[in-house]
């Protein structure tokens, strides 16, 4: 009998805890924290990790936890996918976050169509929201919106020829195509066109090929990782005068530090208020959060934090906040909630999404930075 | 065991698994182990039946994969018919490079095996305005979850894949048991063993490494074709080395040779990943661990091993 008892109080206590479980607001993740792209993952999956941490502590969201479940795929696209599957069927969770690079996002993205979960992505391309899907949204401003901003600067400058280095990963090959389709609204001729692999150590001939075609006034050098810093020291060790463009690819402290700072002098790229966040005006709308999010993490992991982690705060940022107006944690009000975003202020830009635009951003998020004294600068 | 009690067993597994399967993410797991298996069913014919290396089988994966991408998408076939098209070109490419490559032997053999995947990749990761490059591409809908929903029976992406992977599976084992009876097996495995011995009793050696080579890349093409059309996504990731090295793992961790020891190989190398998300950081480690501890002590593979522990437990 009292076997009995302790059963049924036991059984009663897992369906409590299970309820208890259920009330709990559950959100997904699936980032590249490891693999070729753990540059982009690991700052997202540090950003996610310390802002659900603080989110709980202030009472999280009306009053609910919120637990964070976090894969790794490695940035493999199959994986990307299985661990969406169990995000949705296994962890029953209630939105998701993620897709550090193009390719793991799409194969979530016909996941989270088919199941009805809304699904903000951390990577660039711009066909992640062109066509709009109703629900995948993204963070991060696309290669089309980096080369315009590139392209708005020369054409203040008067620049009208360039040559382009390109790399030929992902991120590279893509904002090439993107920038050399965008090219003509700016009346901007691209009279070299030069590429190289991820691995490649030297990239002199190319530069010296582009040195040596006729009336090139600057240099733009799409990519990210290793490449662009290779390309900067070649370009000072080629002594070549034109101004050098890099990308928000590698919008970070640790691209100055790769390239050499007098290297680096000069150079010219797009990037967000979070490189700058000392630099910012009082009155500027971006200071509280980029300043925020900038100490947070470095007291917490002792470096800077990247662009790409920045995508992720505000990736969370928009979602809890989806969350809060929706008043609950049905997928359906949050992806309304989410739509409905108007000037939510980020780290990347604020966002403000309709039913056409689930990116929410425009020009103006995008800030032109220059390097000088080894350091960024704004120069707008 | 015989060739029907081992499809009977196979059969029954697949059917049963799901009775206990506590969501629908458990399907997918099982969509995607008996993909791997189909391809790696591929490459116990060639490693284990016929004693021949492959580093790049990745290679005819990504050209099935890409081809059910490609398909509908140039030439405005049904991704079904596409999948056979690249089977068909995989055959074709594995028949063409298979009489030089297969001159080779040993390390020679895996180098140019592992040069021919690296290449498609790269084809594929290059052409950009044909395969979208890096980023990947869109896979059409295979249609047939439509066609059956307009017959009045709803069923889950998940349910779906996992029942028509299932199949194909059965199907794919069935074919291969056939080939290991069947004189071809025999020659197969007779080279194998020694290619002298099999060439002075008269098999002609060259031409039973081809056959076994067009075999295997048909396997992985279909592999790679039904990652495609489930998925509904490709990268160049498919036809990349780790998958190629993944696969030839999976076939000798099972046990090369065997059809069970395929299934078994490539369920393993593709739960245990994701049971051991939860020590996370340290998932690599453990992974990398249980495979020296296989290749040391059971280097036959795992389930030769645990079944001759079995037999002898039982005499």
């Amino acid at each position: 009998m009292t076997f009995r008892t302790t059963t049924a109080l036991l059984t009663l206590a897992a369906i409590g805890l299970g309820n208890a479980a259920t009330a709990e607001i559950r959100l997904g993740a699936s980032v590249s924290a490891t693999g070729p792209a753990a540059f982009l993952g690991d700052p997202e999956a540090k950003t996610l990790e310390m802002l659900v941490e603080q989110l709980n502590e202030e009472g999280g969201i009306d009053g609910e936890q919120v637990e964070l479940v976090l894969y790794d795929d490695g940035g493999d696209p199959n994986k990307a996918r299985t661990f969406a599957t169990r995000l949705i069927e296994d962890d029953e969770v209630t939105a998701i976050i993620g897709g550090s690079t193009t390719g793991t996002t799409m194969s979530i993205a016909s996941l989270a169509e088919d199941e009805g979960i809304p699904f903000i992505s951390l990577a660039g391309a711009i066909e992640i929201v062109d066509p709009v899907k109703e629900y995948v949204f993204k963070t991060p401003h696309t290669d089309r919106m980096a080369c315009e901003k590139i392209f708005a600067d020369m054409t203040d400058r008067g620049i009208t020829t360039i040559g382009m280095i390109s790399g030929t990963d992902g991120f590279g090959a893509s904002m090439q195509a993107q920038c050399k389709d965008v090219a003509g609204e700016y009346d901007i001729e691209v009279a070299a066109d030069e590429t190289y692999g991820p691995g490649d150590a030297d990239m002199t001939p190319q530069l010296t090929r582009i040195r040596n075609t006729d009336g090139i006034q600057a240099i733009l050098n799409p990519g990210f990782g290793q490449g662009p810093a290779i390309v900067t020291r070649n370009y000072s060790q080629l002594g070549i005068e034109t101004p050098l463009y890099q990308s928000h690819g590698v919008a970070s402290d640790a691209f100055i530090e790769l390239a050499g700072p007098d290297a680096a002098e000069g150079v010219r790229l797009p990037g967000t208020a979070l490189l700058i966040a000392d630099l910012l005006d009082e009155g500027d709308p971006q200071k509280e959060v980029v300043t925020a999010y900038n100490t947070a993490y470095q007291e917490r992991y002792g470096q800077s934090p990247s662009t790409f982690g920045g995508y992720a705060h505000d990736a969370f940022q928009l979602m809890t906040n989806a969350i809060r107006e929706a008043g609950s944690a049905e997928p359906d009000a949050i992806r309304d909630a989410l739509e409905a975003t108007e000037g939510l202020v980020g780290t990347t830009g604020t966002y403000s999404m309709s039913a056409e635009d689930h990116l929410g951003l425009d020009l103006s998020a995008f800030r032109m930075l220059e390097v000088a004294d080894g350091t960024w600068r704004s120069i707008e | 065991m015989s060739k029907w009690l081992q499809l009977a067993i196979l059969a029954a597994l697949i059917a049963a698994l799901p009775l206990l399967f506590p969501s629908g993410y458990y399907y997918r797991i099982g969509a995607l182990v008996f993909v791997n298996a189909l391809a790696v069913i591929g490459l116990a014919i060639l490693i284990g039946q016929a004693g021949q290396i492959s580093l790049g089988h990745a290679g005819f994966a990504g050209i099935g994969a890409y081809s059910c991408a490609l398909g509908p998408e140039w030439l405005g076939l049904h991704p079904a018919l596409s999948l056979l098209a690249g089977a068909a070109l995989s055959g074709v490419t594995a028949l063409l490079i298979g009489r030089p490559i297969l001159r080779l032997r040993g390390y020679y053999l895996a180098v140019a095996t592992l040069g021919f995947g690296i290449l498609v990749a790269m084809v594929i990761q290059n052409e950009r305005a044909l395969t979208g490059g890096p980023d990947g591409m869109a896979v059409a809908e295979l249609g047939l979850r439509d066609l059956l929903r307009d017959l009045g029976w709803r069923i889950g992406g998940g349910e779906f894949w996992y029942a028509v992977s299932g199949i194909v599976l059965i199907l794919g084992a069935w074919i291969a048991l056939n080939i290991f009876d069947s004189p071809t097996g025999r020659a197969m495995r007779a080279l194998h063993g020694s290619e002298v011995a099999a060439r002075t009793v008269g098999i002609d050696v060259a031409s039973y490494k081809l056959k076994a080579f067009v075999i295997s890349a048909v396997y992985a093409s279909v592999s790679g074709s039904l990652l495609a059309l489930q998925n509904r996504y490709i990268t160049p990731d498919v036809a990349g080395f780790l998958h190629s090295i993944e696969l030839v793992t999976m076939t000798v961790l099972g046990g090369a040779g065997s059809i069970m020891g395929a299934v078994f190989g490539a369920a393993i190398l593709t739960i245990l990943p994701q049971v051991l998300t939860a020590l996370a950081d340290y998932e690599q480690l453990v992974l990398g661990a249980i495979m020296i501890v296989v290749m040391i002590f059971m280097p036959q593979g795992l389930l030769p091993y645990i079944s001759r522990r079995l037999r002898r437990t039982g005499k």
